[in-house]
Formats: C-alpha cells, sequence, structure tokens
C-alpha cells in the first residue's frame, strides 16, 4: 500500500465534484415517467358519470396477486350507478399486493378499468394502501353528474355503443336549451408526474388530509 | 372388447364370469357403444351408459332425476340398428339401449362431433353475452360446454331476440327469459318433481319463453332447485343476485339444521359470511333436492341480534356483557345454590347435535344430580315417551329402520298427524316420486285433504282431532283399507301425535296388527339425536332406560356418578316445576318460549325460576328472562351430526372456520369444570368417544308402556269447533329472519271450514274470520275445505306469531269462530284478502300433474 493511495482516494471525491448530478430531486422535482407507463388503476366514467363498472369481478378473477376486491350491486330505478341491472357496489384495489401487471385492465369488460401513470403508492400505513372505491373512480369532469342518477344518454345499449356521439347530441341539446357547459380543462401533458393530478388531489381529500 | 361396469349400476353383470359372447342376463340388454360391447338394464337411455363408460356426451336438458324430453338436441349421437344408420343422429339422452344397437358417440363419429359443435352455435344464437354480470358466469354448463366443445366464434351477426328483464316469477326467483335455451328443466322439476306446476312453456318459435299464468303466482317450497338446475343463468334468486362470483366462494359440505329431513347441502360462503346454499348429493336421502327453507334461511347466522359475548345480570337487574371466566363463575355458583334449592331442570331444545344434546343429557345427570332434562320444546305427553323408547329410540337404517329408499319402495304408506310437504319437504318429495313412480298408496289420517296429500295423489280418512285414535284403530281391521299388511308397508306418524292421548298407543298397535314398518317424523333437526344422546327424563344415552338397573350401572360406570333411578320430569313439568318454585334454577338450550304448547305459563315458568342460564345463539325471550347467558355457535360455526328421522348419521364440519363460535358441548364441559366434573364434550370428537365408552346394549322392545292409553273426546261443546293446526313449512320462524325474499314466498295463512260448518255459521268464502280462543284471537280470511265438520284449521303460527300464544288455544282445544268485526276488517290490508283469494292453493290442485 503505498502513502498516495489515500489521495487517490480523495482525488476520486474531487474529481466526481465537476461532473453531472445522477440522483433525482424527488420528491421536490419528480422526473417525467415514460409517457406509456402505467401503474395506479382509474374506475372510469360514462360521460354522464354514470360508472362504467358493472361489478362483474372480471378483473378480480385475473388479478394473479389477489389484490382486488369487488362486490357486485343490484341497480334500481331509484338509485342507479352504471347502466344495465349490476354494478360494483364495492370496490377495492390492495397496493400493497398489486404487481402492476395489468391482467385486470385486459380482463375488463367494459373498459372500466385502466392505469393511469401516476407511480407515487407509498405510505407508512398499509390500511391506507387499499384503495377503496372512491378513491379509485376518475373524477367528475364537467358535464358528469354524480350517480346515482337515471341513464342521461339513451338507452342501456346506447352506452356500450356509442357514448361520445351521445355526450354531443346530449350536451348540444343543453346549449341549445341555454345551459353553459363548461369545457374540461386541458389535462396536463402525460408523462409528468405533477402530484397534484386530480387523483392524487382527490385521494388526498378523502383521507381528511390537505391536498397540498 | 368388453366393458365392465359400476357394480353400482349393474351388479348382475360384474366380474370375470360374464362371459362377452353369451346373450344379455335377463333385464339387461347388449349392445356397441364406439365399438365396446356394453350390457345395460333395460330401459336406460344411451347417455346414461356412456356416463357410466366415461364418455362425456355434452347435454343441457338431459338431468338423470327427470323424465327424457330431448328438448335441447345437445347429445346428438349416430346411432345405427339393425345395420342400417339412422338418418339423422339422434338424442342419446332420449333414446333407450335396445338389443343391437350401434352407437357412435362424438368420439368415433365425425357427424355427431360436428352436430354437437354446431348446436352450441345454435344454442348461442339468441342467448346473450352478458356473463360478465350473469350469476351463472364461471359455473355456467352452457359457458363451459361453448369453451370446451364449441365453435368459439358465432357467425350469426344478427340482433339477438330480447325480452324485458328480468321479470320476478316469485320475490325469491327471478327469470331472465332472454338467457333462457329452453330446455325444459325447470318446468318438468315443477311439474314432476315438486308438483307445483306454475310455470310452463308460453309462446312458440322464436318467442317461445317460460312464464307464468296471469294470475298464479310461482309458488313452491322447492322454487330454489330450478334455479340449481336451470343450465344458464334464466333463474336466479334475489337473494344471492350480484352478490358474488362463483370463483368468490368456497364451498363447504354441511347438513341442513332446519328439519329432520337431514339434507345434504352446499354451503358457500365469503368473507365469512354465508351467500347461498345448494342442494347436495346423496342418493340415500336429498337425491339432488331440498327445500326453499333450507336453501335460503340462513341470514340468521349473520344478524345483528348474534349473541357475541356472555351476558350476566349485575346487582342493578340489567344484563351486562361480561368475560366467559366471570360468567363461568356466576354460572356455577348460581347453579350450585339452584341444585341445593330444589334443583335445577335443563331444558335442551330440539335444534343440537348428537353431541350437544350428549352434553346437555350428561350435565344435567353429572352436574346436577338429575333427571329432569327434556329436549322436547312442542306437545309432548310422558305416552309419547314410552312410545319413543319401545319404538324409535336406536332404530337406523342400520338396525332395519324405515328410510327414505324404503318409502321409495313402498305399496302403501299410511300417514298419521304428518303433513310431511310442511313438516318434512324431502319426506313428501320421496313420497310423491314414489307415488307417481312405483304407484305407492298414500293414505292420511288428518281433518282435510291438503295440497301436499292432493300431489301425492293421496286418499284422506278424514279424523277430527282428537277422533284420530278411532280411525287407527279402524286400520287394522281384516279388510286392510291402507293396505298395511303388503310387504314393506310404512306407516309415519308425526311429532303431533303427542297432542292427541292415546294416539301413538294406537299407532304402535296397528303397526303390531298390521306387520307394518313405523317411523317416526319430528319436525327439528335435533330431535331424533336428542333422544338417542339421552337429553330426556326417562332415558339415558343408548335407549338405556332410566329405571333399568343394569343399563342405570353401565353409564354410572362410565361417567363415573350417580343417577337418580327415578325418571325426571319432563319438559311441562319442569316449566310447572319452576312456576311452583319447587326447582331452584333452569338451563335452557336453543327453545324459544311461543313454540311451547301453552307460552303464556311457559313465560311465567321462566320469571319465576330462581336462577336461569341460557345457552343462545341470538336474543331471546329466554335470554331477556336469563340471569347467565352464554352465546353458541350457529350449525354452520360448528361440526357435528344430526340424525335425520330415519335415524341416520349426518355428521358435518365447521363452514365457516373463523367465526370462533363455542357449541353447546364445549360451553357445557367448560361449566362443568368450573362446577368440579368433567363431562369430556370439549368438542363432538371427545364428546362422541366418550358416548362409545358406554359400551354396547341392546335395547329391550318389550318395553310394556307405563302410561295408560286413554280415549280423547272431541271438545265440541255448543258452538265450539275443534281446533286443527300445524305449522306451515314457512311461517315467520326465527330461522326465517332477514331473508325477507324468502316471506314473500310463504303460502297465505287461512282459516279452514267445511262447507256444511260455514254454512252453519254464516261465513263465505274468502271473507275475513276471526277465531277465539280462551286468550284472546286472530283475524284471517276463510277458505271453504272439503274437511270434517265442526272443526276448524288455522296455521300454527298466525303473522310470525304462535297462534297459541295469541289465542290461547292449541290442536284439540275449543275455539269459536265468526266473522270478522269492522275494525279488523280494517285493520287487514285488503290486498291480503284479495291475494288470498286468487292464490289459494285449493282451488288450483292439479292432482299428479300429468303422471304417467
Amino acid at each position: 500500500m503505498s502513502i498516495l493511495d489515500p489521495l487517490k482516494g480523495f482525488g476520486v471525491t474531487f474529481g466526481t465534484m465537476f461532473r453531472g448530478v445522477v440522483t433525482e430531486d424527488y420528491p421536490v422535482n419528480p422526473a417525467p415517467v415514460a409517457p406509456r407507463y402505467r401503474m395506479r388503476h382509474r374506475l372510469n366514467r360514462h360521460p354522464d358519470g354514470l360508472e362504467k363498472c358493472i361489478g362483474c369481478e372480471l378483473c378480480a378473477w385475473a388479478c394473479p396477486a389477489d389484490a382486488i376486491y369487488v362486490e357486485g350491486g343490484n341497480n334500481t330505478p331509484d338509485a342507479r350507478y352504471s347502466p344495465g341491472e349490476r354494478y360494483a357496489k364495492d370496490y377495492q384495489i390492495n397496493y400493497l399486493r398489486c404487481i402492476g401487471c395489468g391482467m385486470c385492465v385486459e380482463a375488463c369488460p367494459t373498459r372500466s378499468l385502466t392505469m393511469i401513470n401516476e407511480y407515487e403508492l407509498a405510505d407508512d400505513d398499509r390500511q391506507r394502501l387499499i384503495y377503496t372505491k372512491e378513491q379509485l373512480l376518475s373524477p367528475l369532469l364537467p358535464g358528469m353528474e354524480q350517480p346515482p342518477h337515471p341513464p342521461r344518454l339513451g338507452t342501456e345499449k346506447d352506452y356500450y355503443v356509442k357514448g361520445p356521439e351521445l355526450l354531443k347530441e346530449y350536451n348540444d341539446a343543453r346549449r341549445a336549451a341555454g345551459d353553459k357547459i363548461p369545457q374540461p380543462p386541458p389535462l396536463p401533458p402525460l408523462g409528468v408526474a405533477t402530484g397534484q393530478s386530480a387523483d392524487r388531489v382527490l385521494r388526498s381529500t378523502s383521507r381528511g388530509e390537505d391536498a397540498s | 372388447m368388453t366393458a365392465t361396469l359400476p357394480a353400482t349400476e349393474t351388479p348382475a353383470i360384474l366380474g370375470p364370469a360374464w362371459d362377452a359372447d353369451a346373450p344379455a342376463p335377463d333385464g339387461y340388454v347388449k349392445f356397441v357403444i364406439d365399438g365396446q360391447d356394453v350390457v345395460a338394464p333395460k330401459g336406460e337411455m344411451v347417455i346414461r351408459t356412456c356416463e357410466r363408460m366415461g364418455i362425456e356426451i355434452t347435454r343441457f336438458c338431459d338431468h338423470p332425476l327427470l323424465e327424457p324430453i330431448a328438448a335441447c338436441r345437445q347429445c346428438l349421437v349416430e346411432m345405427e340398428m339393425g345395420g342400417r344408420m339412422m338418418p339423422k343422429p339422434q338424442p342419446a339422452c332420449a333414446v333407450a339401449v335396445a338389443d343391437g344397437l350401434v352407437v357412435h358417440t362424438q368420439r368415433t363419429s365425425a357427424v355427431a362431433a360436428r352436430a354437437q359443435w354446431a348446436n352450441v352455435e345454435f344454442i348461442l344464437t339468441n342467448h346473450p353475452l352478458d356473463c360478465p354480470m350473469c350469476d351463472k358466469g364461471g359455473e355456467c354448463p352452457l359457458q363451459n360446454q361453448d369453451l370446451a366443445h364449441g365453435p368459439g366464434e358465432s357467425r350469426f351477426k344478427e340482433a339477438k331476440r330480447t325480452f324485458v328483464k328480468p321479470i320476478a316469477i316469485s320475490t325469491e326467483i327471478l327469470l331472465d327469459r332472454d338467457r333462457c335455451i329452453l330446455c325444459y328443466r325447470c318446468t318438468r322439476f315443477s311439474e314432476e318433481i315438486a308438483g307445483d306446476p306454475f310455470i310452463d312453456m308460453l309462446g312458440r318459435g322464436v318467442r317461445q319463453q317460460v312464464g307464468t299464468g296471469p294470475e298464479v303466482p310461482f309458488q313452491s317450497y322447492f322454487s330454489g332447485n330450478t334455479i340449481q338446475i336451470c343450465p344458464v343463468g334464466a333463474l336466479t334468486s334475489t337473494a344471492y343476485r350480484f352478490r358474488s362470483r362463483a370463483f368468490d366462494l368456497k364451498s363447504a359440505p354441511t347438513i341442513c339444521e332446519l328439519c329432520s329431513a337431514g339434507c345434504e347441502l352446499r354451503t358457500d360462503h365469503r368473507s365469512g359470511k354465508i351467500l347461498r346454499r345448494y342442494a347436495g348429493e346423496n342418493g340415500d336421502v336429498n337425491e339432488e333436492w331440498n327445500c326453499d327453507k333450507g336453501r335460503f334461511a340462513f341470514r340468521y347466522v349473520t344478524g345483528d341480534d348474534r349473541l357475541r359475548t356472555p351476558l350476566v345480570r349485575g346487582t342493578d337487574g340489567s344484563l351486562a356483557p361480561a368475560s366467559w371466566t366471570d360468567a363461568m363463575t356466576a354460572a356455577a355458583a348460581g347453579l350450585a345454590r339452584a341444585k341445593a334449592a330444589g334443583g335445577v331442570g335443563v331444558l335442551a331444545g330440539g335444534r343440537l347435535t348428537v353431541t350437544d344434546a350428549y352434553a346437555y343429557g350428561k350435565f344435567a345427570r353429572v352436574a346436577l344430580g338429575t333427571n329432569d332434562v327434556d329436549f322436547r320444546a312442542r306437545a309432548h305427553s310422558a305416552e309419547e315417551l314410552d312410545f319413543l323408547a319401545r319404538r324409535v329410540v336406536g332404530v337406523s337404517p342400520k338396525t332395519g329402520g324405515v328410510t327414505y329408499r324404503g318409502l321409495e319402495a313402498a305399496k302403501h304408506v299410511l300417514l298419521v298427524a304428518l303433513e310431511p310437504e310442511e313438516e318434512c319437504p324431502i319426506v313428501f318429495l320421496r313420497l310423491r316420486k314414489a307415488a307417481r313412480r312405483h304407484g305407492t298408496q298414500i293414505t292420511a289420517v288428518a281433518p282435510y285433504a291438503s295440497y301436499g296429500l292432493h300431489k301425492m295423489g293421496g286418499v284422506l280418512i278424514p279424523a277430527a282431532p282428537g277422533a284420530e285414535n278411532a280411525a287407527v284403530a279402524a286400520l287394522a281391521g281384516a279388510d286392510d283399507p291402507a293396505g298395511l299388511r303388503t310387504d314393506g308397508a310404512v306407516i309415519l306418524v308425526g311429532e303431533r301425535a303427542a297432542e292427541v292421548p292415546g294416539l301413538l298407543t294406537a299407532v304402535g298397535e296397528l303397526a303390531d296388527a298390521t306387520g307394518a314398518r313405523l317411523a317416526w317424523v319430528p319436525r327439528r333437526a335435533g330431535e331424533r339425536g336428542a333422544l338417542d344422546a339421552g337429553a330426556t327424563p326417562t332415558l339415558l344415552p343408548g335407549g338405556r332406560a332410566v329405571t333399568d338397573a343394569a343399563a342405570r350401572a353401565q353409564v354410572e360406570n362410565a361417567w363415573g356418578t350417580a343417577i337418580p333411578e327415578t325418571p325426571g320430569r319432563d319438559t311441562a313439568g319442569i316449566l310447572a316445576a319452576a312456576a311452583a318454585g319447587e326447582l331452584g334454577g333452569l338451563l335452557i338450550g336453543g327453545v324459544e318460549l311461543d313454540d311451547l304448547p301453552d307460552p303464556a305459563a311457559a313465560r311465567r315458568a321462566v320469571e319465576n325460576a330462581g336462577f336461569v342460564v341460557s345457552l343462545e345463539l341470538r336474543r331471546s325471550e329466554v335470554t331477556d328472562l336469563a340471569d347467565v347467558v352464554f352465546p353458541v355457535a350457529a350449525a354452520p360455526e360448528k361440526a357435528g351430526a344430526y340424525l335425520d328421522w330415519e335415524g341416520r348419521v349426518r355428521p358435518f364440519n365447521t363452514a365457516l372456520k373463523w367465526a370462533g363460535g363455542l357449541d353447546d358441548g364445549r360451553v357445557l364441559d367448560t361449566l362443568g369444570v368450573e362446577m368440579d366434573v368433567d363431562l369430556y364434550t370439549q368438542t363432538p370428537k371427545s364428546a362422541t368417544e366418550d358416548l362409545a365408552r358406554l359400551g354396547a346394549y341392546e335395547i329391550p322392545r318389550t318395553r310394556t308402556a307405563s302410561y295408560p292409553p286413554t280415549t280423547a273426546t272431541p271438545a265440541a261443546a255448543d258452538g265450539a269447533l275443534t281446533l286443527a293446526s300445524w305449522r306451515l313449512l314457512l311461517d315467520g320462524s326465527r330461522a326465517e329472519d332477514g331473508e325477507p325474499h324468502l316471506a314473500g314466498t310463504r303460502r297465505p295463512e287461512s282459516v279452514r271450514l267445511s262447507p256444511a260448518t260455514a254454512e252453519r255459521l254464516g261465513l263465505a268464502d274468502g271473507t275475513l274470520v276471526t277465531l277465539t280462543g280462551t286468550a284472546g284471537s286472530v283475524t284471517l280470511p276463510l277458505v271453504v275445505t272439503d274437511m270434517v265438520d265442526g272443526v276448524v284449521w288455522a296455521p300454527g303460527r298466525v303473522a310470525g306469531t304462535s297462534l297459541a300464544a295469541q289465542t290461547g288455544a292449541r290442536a284439540g282445544d275449543g275455539v269459536t269462530v265468526a266473522a270478522a268485526p269492522p275494525d279488523a276488517v280494517a285493520a287487514v290490508d285488503p290486498d291480503v284478502v284479495a291475494s288470498e283469494a286468487e292464490g289459494r292453493l285449493g282451488s288450483l290442485v292439479t292432482g299428479m300433474g300429468g303422471s304417467k
């Protein structure tokens, strides 16, 4: 061992000071993820706010990690949550178990369950990592109405066949009647985890926290 | 090459002794399936033979217990007869085997394979693809067969036929007509098995559909079976609708705890809750059927009123939750005081497993030093105990007792004080099968020919309550009107026989005189087990009489304790002694005071008893009056065994494993330890072993009756009518709590009078009448029925409360019937009367409904 060896070591440290930074400034400046990266689930809605989920449990069946719990319920004329007879009375995803494989999304027969590119799924409480239906449901966009409510877009069949056209007709009719239809705000560019996405706001508020 | 067939089906031809070249034995035919020589019993359908050979032929309409119909055309196979190929593939489910037949299944015939493949596609032309939301999805024969054998993709692009859906054909059964594949299983079940032909095929061609008549609701005690046999999701239950998917469910084989039929069930549960119960398969007992009560009445297990912790009455006089330790100490101390202050009576209740009942009987003798223990929470008598000790206890299929199969084989069956459809529905199904298939003649001694008797094509021997003795005695005559002297004839006597003094003696003498076999059919699941386990005042376990010194010594040796040699008090005696202050306390199992013959007196007795310990599932009148209450496990939460009415052991394991309840045996065992005695009933297994330690004992069948037979006199004093009454299957009992859809399928409650009696009283059919006893009255619609004059029939419970509690009248008592006062008429919903008039079953009876 040479007497100069410690100096060599310090040389490495000194030299590194002039190189670029490899770490990321998370969580202050989160780096964008790949645009098609998918992790957190979302339960989508029809354009009038009715849930697309029919509580069929095929996602739970497909799940290799047994992370999804669904309980179906019966839509009644007084309380309709989704088109058709059946809706999800309870829907939970356990993110302690979820492996992000996306089999559930593939299994979903109504395109209700999709994944978004939010990835911040860490917590110091196991209970909070079981996401409930309220946390998973997509937020109400302008023009949507909080279920339960009667279908606004025609018959049950119409929902599955021509949803967007019906929404346009519906909104046109409301405009003609003098209603002011607010335009949805522009979505944040894909691939940027803002930490302020609608889901995150919803999630934090539903836990009774401040939405910061 | 010769196929060997399973021994169970064709015992006559098994083994190497059978030569392939030899002709088929008598009663059998020899033919060829897929190149194999086969021998099958005459009359068997080809599909059954294929099944036994392990050749799977797809099918939807075929069901082994229903008659062939060949409606779905799924089981097509090619057939050759006399060397000539039949021009088209034939349905294997509807062609009987014949000598010289040559069958080519889909395994050897491309035509058959193609026909089956194409038929799946054809069936799917109108079947909606809503499997994700269909309750059958995941366990659907159509889904499975399409996946396994179907084309996978349909060439039909046209719009599918649709109907409004679902329609509720009863409050419990929903029908999705567009899913229906017209297999006729539900309609055939209703007609052939249950005998309630209220659903049928309507319309023709593409509009053909299952439906009900406009005025006739689908009202059947067996409607749930149609859901189970529906090969698609066309019939679903309101109770289970969308609650779960097949793959969520954990299934456990269980035994039904709701009557003495002993049905095999499959209990499906998810997250610790029972979601549904299906009939299990047991050819010796329930075949593949069960009743709607057994199928749907399980919500009581998870009801809000379940007791979860022990309760102890504090110094302030109110019941408060306590730890098990504190409750045990309090109960043991109280029972010890009560024992010193005159003794403790034990009312075990009729819903116990064998080992739990054994624990009650042993606790009474070992810890309380008394024979005052009785399981009978219903009308009972000393004569009944004699009858049970002489003719019923210890009888089982193994000792040659009457069995379900025995009923089917009998040429003549006599029913005394038993209405099987209401009191033991699976006995009814077996009797109806016997009558329909084998022409069994069924005779009933009853005040009127019930709907169930009509459906069995039975004969009525009219007898007013109290006059059954004479009617039964007359059957012993040499002319043998009920055919009881024929080989294999059976007498079934119900628990209600105890209401009539002398009837059980008369029935016993009738059996002795004619040589007919005799069986006792109680209503509750635990009664036979409790009898054999010794929870009675006169019998120790295994039918050992308390008064028999040798038998008693056997038990005393095993238990290491002295047993009083005098018989104890029965239920009525215990309650009377408690009311009079002779007893220091009571230990009460699952007993509803309303079920007892005199509910008001029972209430007074429990109030007066010095110290009351109650073991209960749920809050009840008894727990409200008790000093210490122990929560016990419900049947799905524990293991054990029931004895069904045959005496057949029906063991079951815990279905809800994490429910954490303790069974009665365990609670009593721990209480025994607290009182310094060991019961060895911690678990059903140890209790069974303890029971076995008593050793062998031959029950003497020659015991003479200690009860003097009497002749009852009908109590029809001036203007009074004799009350006839029995419990209906669905009558708002506590087991049915929490299941409103099942409640909707109850039969309308009504009062029945004969035309002459109704005319004498000036009452018209369909009007509201008031039945008045000593303690009160009930108002119900009148149904004029062809029945014995001077008798009025009313259901054992009216509007969910016992008739005896409301009117003070029991079967055999005198009551008065008059037109309802106007205020009572106003209090009754007019719709009830209207639906009563429409849905009246008596007018719809079609007898044997298309029997062959």
